[in-house]
């Protein structure tokens, strides 16, 4: 069977290039320019997919992004596979690989003919959710069987690019409107862009009946083409759907850039583009012309392969060269619903009927009825087709008078023979982009369908605002874009409009729900939502039951929920939801379309994102060496640190650190500390700066010294800690944690820039500026004495001291600081030199035993000192006191500091805070973990958790286990026992101790 | 001792320096872009970078005495002379950008000239680096970085920016109609140099020493 | 994703460059040693959050590091202001004063 259904000429194919492709392991033929969905009709292919909950087959109904049934999963191996790929978007290549997002599916194939007259709206809330804990087993079964699609399980081959543009003027669909828009704009001198979803811009021009200036519309779409792509400021954007409309007109525009090229992106001149392009557009003024969706009618069995939109049959006639049937019967309630007959009759085939909802006055002054009736067609007035009979295919329709107003049919129902029912009730203007960011679109009765609310800086024209005649859409278009150039300071020229003969137009009848002989509930099905089979029954049964909000009904019978997100049917069902309540339309509402308008590739969400670019990795000056020495790396904030340095003999990381920690508490280790936030800070007023950011005082600090310091937040919480250095009266150097150094920065920018502007200070970040070599262990001084020329006397260069100097051969500053306890010496030289001097360290080290030690080790040592880290020990809920750490607290500072008066409040005064304390688990073997919650009665129920453990090693130096941890009043609670019930069952039992476990008169670092 | 510490922090012997993107050439050694490129990217190393804080009425005249250039004043752009360029960064702020070397005897002359005044000078040459675009695609490979609108319209020349750039930070620059300049932080170089390698991978990128 | 204009840098610039700082126009107490407990705590704790005008601090992380204030609708998301630290909104004077004048609201939305 090949292309039974082509016509022998028209459409806009090339039938000089054929292309195979399959679809559910079938293999066929199409053409070049054919979309999948055309081809599939070109080969007579009637059911392209199975109902999500009744299993029924559905063939294609639409020829755009409406298309609610013909959902495909694409790709001809595992890593291209993509889901949810409207086939009447996917342009047809070489080898195209589809089959049906639910060929059969495996549950509610069974369950749905077994129990579909059961399945009620409201079904998946009432049964899947209970038990609860059986939802994550359902939801599998659903999501596979709804529709969904699948991911592939392989990682995809190509590549997504992402950009950011900026524009004048955004034309969103390139039809009469968008074209005409883009034009206006563009002659103005306006930067543009116009962008349009389909193969080919042009939209319903592209198999209009109508001619521009003489000529078939298709020309005068080349034409303006042409204009445009010569102009320097447009960017024409092919192939690109608008999918989001975010606050302050920022658009996210999807470009398929290689989608129609083959399964996998080929190689052009060597070089893989890639297969789609996300552009973040901010816009000046957005013209909306995405024109119109053709709403099909609702009537019984209207899901059978075989009902399509009459403007589709037109389309796919017109456009591909493909008559999608033999026999048809329109069923339509306006004008344009005779174009498909009209098409249908000069492709050769039978017109059976055309079902007219008007009475015969009503519709005969209407251009295209006339024309039907001078070419002799059947037209039945006053009808409509109520009913299509057939099982896997339209073999008939039945056709009865009926009552609008009453909702009823009259008389007897005649059956036409025929295998395609083409049915229009009008058109849904495509607001979906104008309700993104949360306005609602406006009911219009004498268009019958919603219209964009006004918004500031968007400009809908044509057919997304109701107007349909060509002549008047086209003129619509120019002054948008006039209107839109003129909105960004720029005027447009006069433009001609083309030559359109004016047609006349009857008015159209208020049809959405054809009525039945039976009522509603008993009538065969009469679908709403076809992707999520949502019947009107199902609708009327929700507002029956009580739902009367439309955005209720929507959730409770899942309309809309589709990834076609109820593009065909959310106007037919809020009119039966109208009906129902006996509202109108405009009473009943519409609900709010969401981001994206049609389903997005992840990947091109990623973008360029992903793997070794999905997150900033920062490295210090010296990261190539800790590389090439096999470091292992810990993740702080953005920087790679070096967590360990297991030696090449396949050292385990316990050993490693063990190894490291008694190299620096024996002899000498370095740590590249270079990643340590570092903020000069320099002006009049740096002291009583700092005395109002830091907890304790500064006014005394010598130009020479340096001081630890703690901040607060005003709440009293520790928010960082770090060194402070005096470098000059008028001159610090603030450190802070890795992790907190920018919103430290921030946070004296707030404080200055906001509440003491008057201060002279200002914050400058030399982080990257400086790199920091840590020199520490007992024979840091003998090793240091070696390379520099700083006198290292104990007496001179005395503890939290600093002194600039040449350290192997660079200048350098170096502070007596220390974070082990041992002796140490920080030397902080230009990021541009201190690879030369770690290297230099290593040259004069190796007979001391240096050692390069890694943020473990570092771990290890701090808290056998009882050394604090922010965000470790501290989580926002900790105050100085709650740390032991009052000496570093200056209550009798006169300004009242950030942070001091919430000391004082009740809430930071109780005796049972929680607070810091060092755990020494009885059994010396354990080391107790990290998070775990302490107890002081283990066998009391319920269990009262008292604190946790903040952070937790094993010290090679004391030769056990040990712990830092936060217990309610543990600062008084010294030497008693508590108890930590773990996952496991077993119960670990420590004794609270002082949390420095090593030196605790801090000799060895003062040597 | 003074009440700001200013101190030659450049080694007056011969001590190998490795610029911000040292690694990243030796990690990532580039194939000549297939066919012409797209992209060129050169680093400009080892510059002078200074920032100087204070307001317009108290840096004028220091600063274009000692530097020849006049401190701009609009926001977001930029005055250069030869290889020299002061740049507007905040309404208190600028960042001035000399050749290597200059940047103990520009600091004490600037101190020399501006006295005992509200100001601060920060040197920050060590932490950040120029990275110079040019090339027929220069720009696009900048769109996909920022958010800002690079458009000749809207980005003159003689404009810079501080924005984001990709997930990080960045100063973007144009010097001229030729030529785009990023300001790079120094422990970022790598994460953009492995960036813009991939946005320019479709326009074909090539390194360029100088 | 917000369009901002940043006083400072006196142009447009996208949210990503900037952070949003909640309320405001807070002013700590300036004794607050004097403050009582609930003083203290509704200047730590409790804040605006009204359907319609807000004022809120934000600042150009990404750009010139300056703070600023923003008058913005929370219902319709429109900027309808910003201006520098330690100045007032003038768009909330002029409709002030346009209340006393007697005239009708504008459409912006309610004053909170
Ligand atoms: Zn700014």
């Amino acid at each position: 069977m090949t292309q039974t259904n082509r016509l022998n000429k028209g459409g806009r194919i090339d039938r000089q290039r054929i292309l195979n492709f399959t679809f559910n392991g079938q293999r066929y033929e199409g053409h070049a320019g054919d979309t999948l969905a055309s081809a599939l009709l070109a080969n007579g292919v009637n059911v392209v997919n199975r109902s999500f909950k009744y299993s029924r087959p559905r063939g294609i109904v639409a020829a755009g992004a409406e298309e609610p049934n013909a959902v495909m999963q694409m790709g001809a191996t595992e890593a291209t596979q993509i889901p949810n790929v409207r086939a009447t978007q996917q342009a047809l290549f070489e080898g195209l690989c589809a089959r049906s997002t639910n060929p059969h599916s495996e549950l509610l194939s069974t369950l749905g003919n077994l129990f579909a007259p059961l399945i009620p709206p409201g079904f998946y809330y009432k049964t899947f959710m209970q038990p609860a804990s059986m939802w994550m087993t359902y939801e599998k079964v659903i999501r596979k069987a709804a529709g969904l699609g699948r991911s592939p399980r392989e990682s995809d081959p190509d590549h997504y690019e992402h950009i950011k543009r900026h524009c004048d003027v955004l034309v969103i669909g390139a039809g009469a409107a968008g074209l005409a828009a883009a034009l206006a704009a563009g002659r103005s001198g306006a930067r543009v862009i116009l962008c349009d979803e389909q193969e080919e811009p042009g939209g319903s021009l592209l198999d209009s009946r109508e001619l521009l200036d003489g000529r078939p519309a298709s020309a005068w779409v080349e034409s303006v083409m042409a204009e445009l792509a010569n102009m320097e400021e447009v960017l024409l954007l092919p192939r690109t759907t608008a999918n989001g409309l975010h606050d302050h007109n920022f658009i996210t525009l999807y470009e398929r850039r290689a989608e129609h090229l083959g399964d996998l992106v080929p190689e052009i001149d060597g070089r893989k583009p890639a297969r789609a392009c996300l552009h973040h557009v901010r816009a000046g003024q957005i013209v909306l012309a995405t024109g119109a969706h053709e709403r099909p009618l609702v009537y019984a069995s209207n899901d059978l392969p075989g009902n399509m939109l009459a403007g589709a049959v037109s389309t796919y006639i017109r456009r591909y060269g493909v008559v999608p049937g033999k026999r048809l019967v329109v069923s339509t309630c306006h004008d344009d619903g005779y174009r498909a007959a009209l098409d249908w009759a000069e492709a050769g085939h039978q017109v059976v009927a055309i079902v007219d909802a008007r009475k015969h006055n009503d519709a005969a002054t209407g251009h295209w009825v006339r024309l039907a009736a001078k070419q002799g067609l059947q037209i039945i007035y006053g009808s409509a087709v109520i009913e299509a009979k057939g099982k896997n295919r339209v073999t008939g329709a039945r056709v009865a008078e009926i009552d609008i107003p009453e909702f009823q049919t009259r008389g007897s129902v005649t059956d036409l023979a025929c295998d395609t029912i083409a049915s229009s009730g009008g058109y849904n203007p495509v607001v979906h982009l104008a309700s993104h960011t949360g306005a609602r679109p406006v009911w219009r009765d004498d268009i019958m369908g919603f219209v964009p609310t006004k918004m500031t800086g968007l400009i809908p024209t044509g057919g997304a605002t109701g107007i349909y005649a060509l002549a008047d859409v086209l003129k619509s278009g120019i002054e948008a874009g006039s209107e839109a150039a003129l909105a960004c300071g720029r005027q447009s020229p006069e433009i001609d409009l083309p030559e359109v003969d004016r047609i006349e137009i009857a008015q159209a009848a208020p049809l959405f729900q054809v009525p039945h002989p039976k009522t509603t509930l008993r009538a065969p099905k009469q679908f709403v939502d076809l992707q999520n089979d949502v019947t009107a029954a199902a609708i009327e049964l929700a507002t029956r039951e009580g739902f009367e909000s439309i955005e209720h009904v929507k959730r409770y019978t899942a309309m809309g929920f589709g990834t076609d997100q109820g593009k065909l049917g959310n106007i037919n069902g809020m009119a039966v939801v109208a009906r129902c309540l006996k509202k109108s339309i405009a009473e009943t509402g519409t609900t709010v379309f969401r981001p994206n308008y049609t389903p997005v590739a992840f990947g091109a969400i990623a973008g360029p994102h992903r793997r070794e670019l999905f997150d900033p990795e920062r490295y210090t000056a010296l990261h190539a060496w800790h590389v090439d020495r096999g470091a292992a790396f810990e993740d702080v904030g953005q920087w790679k640190r070096p967590w360990y340095y297991p030696q090449s003999t396949g050292e385990s990381m316990h050993d490693a650190v063990a190894r490291e920690c008694r190299a620096v508490r024996e002899k000498v280790g370095v740590l590249d500390a270079s990643t340590l936030g570092k903020i000069d800070i320099q002006g009049k007023d740096v002291r009583e700066f700092l005395g109002r950011i830091y907890t304790n005082k500064w006014e005394k600090l010598p130009v020479g010294k340096a001081r630890y310091g703690l901040m607060c937040k005003d709440d009293g919480m520790v928010m960082d800690d770090g060194v402070t250095t005096c470098l000059g009266d008028n001159h610090f150097l603030m450190t802070t944690t890795t992790g907190g150094a920018a919103g430290v920065l921030e946070w004296l920018e707030l404080w200055h820039q906001t509440e003491w502007p008057e201060l002279d200070v200002s914050f400058t970040s030399v982080t990257d500026h400086w790199a920091t070599l840590m020199v520490t262990g007992p024979e840091a001084r003998h090793l240091l004495a070696e390379m520099t020329d700083i006198d290292l006397d104990r007496d001179t260069f005395k503890f939290m001291e600093w002194r600039e100097g040449d350290v192997a051969g660079v200048p350098a500053r170096v502070y007596r600081i220390s974070f082990t306890g041992e002796l140490s010496y920080e030397i902080n030289v230009q990021a541009h030199y201190a690879m030369h001097v770690w290297k230099k360290l290593f040259e004069h080290g190796d007979k001391y035993g240096l050692t390069p030690y890694g943020t473990e080790t570092m771990h290890v040592l701090r808290a056998e000192k009882g050394f604090i880290i922010v965000g470790q020990e501290t989580d926002g809920s900790v105050t100085p006191e709650d740390l032991g750490m009052q000496w570093c607290v200056g209550y009798d500072k006169p300004f009242s500091w950030i942070g001091k008066r919430a000391l004082t409040r009740p809430d930071t005064r109780r005796e049972d805070r929680k607070q810091m304390v060092g755990l020494k688990p009885v059994d010396q073997t354990v080391v107790l973990q990290e998070g775990a919650q302490i107890v002081f009665e283990p066998k009391a129920s319920p269990i009262a958790m008292v604190g946790h453990v903040t952070s937790s090693y094993y010290s090679p130096t004391l030769g056990h286990g040990f712990a830092l941890a936060v217990v309610k009043g543990g600062q008084k609670r010294m030497g008693e026992r508590v108890y930590l019930p773990m996952a496991d069952g077993v119960t670990q039992v420590a004794e609270i101790v002082s949390p420095i476990f090593y030196d605790p008169k801090g000799e060895r670092q003062n040597v | 001792m003074s009440k700001v510490e200013v101190f030659q922090q450049q080694p007056s012997g011969a001590v190998a320096a490795e610029s911000p993107f040292h690694f990243s050439r030796q990690r990532n050694p580039l194939a000549p872009a297939k066919g012409e490129a797209g992209v060129i990217m050169a680093e400009r190393p080892f510059l002078t970078h200074l920032i100087l804080r204070g307001t317009p009425e108290v840096l004028l005249g220091g600063v274009r005495n000692v530097t020849g250039l006049t401190l701009p004043q609009t926001p977001c752009s930029m005055n250069s002379k030869e290889d020299k360029s002061l740049q507007w960064l905040a309404p208190d702020e600028w960042l001035l950008i000399l050749p290597p070397g200059s940047e103990f005897s520009t600091e004490k002359a600037l101190r020399g000239e501006l006295g005992d005044g509200s100001y601060a000078i920060v040197n920050v040459s060590g932490g950040q680096t120029v990275l110079e675009l040019s090339g027929p695609n220069a720009r696009e490979v900048l769109m996909k970085s920022t958010s800002c609108d690079l458009h000749p319209r809207t980005f003159p020349e003689g404009r810079g920016v501080s924005t984001v750039f990709a997930k990080t930070g960045a100063i973007i620059r144009r010097p001229d109609a030729q030529r785009w300049e990023l300001v790079i932080r120094r422990s970022f170089a790598d994460y953009l140099y492995r960036w813009l390698l991939s946005a320019g991978a479709e326009y074909g990128i090539t390194t360029q020493e100088r | 994703m917000f369009y901002i204009h940043c006083p400072y840098c006196n142009e447009r610039r996208s949210e990503e460059e900037f952070h949003a700082k909640g309320q405001a126009h807070l002013m700590r107490p300036a004794n607050p040693e004097e403050a009582s407990d609930r003083e203290w705590g509704d200047y730590l704790f409790f804040r605006d959050n009204p359907r319609g005008l807000h004022q809120e601090m934000w600042v150009h992380a990404a750009g010139c590091r300056k703070f600023f204030n923003i008058l913005r609708n929370t219902v319709s998301y429109e900027i309808l202001e910003t201006y520098p630290m330690g100045e007032q909104s003038s768009v909330l004077a002029e409709m002030t004063a346009g209340r006393e004048r007697g005239e009708p609201r504008r459409a912006a939305g309610a004053v909170a």
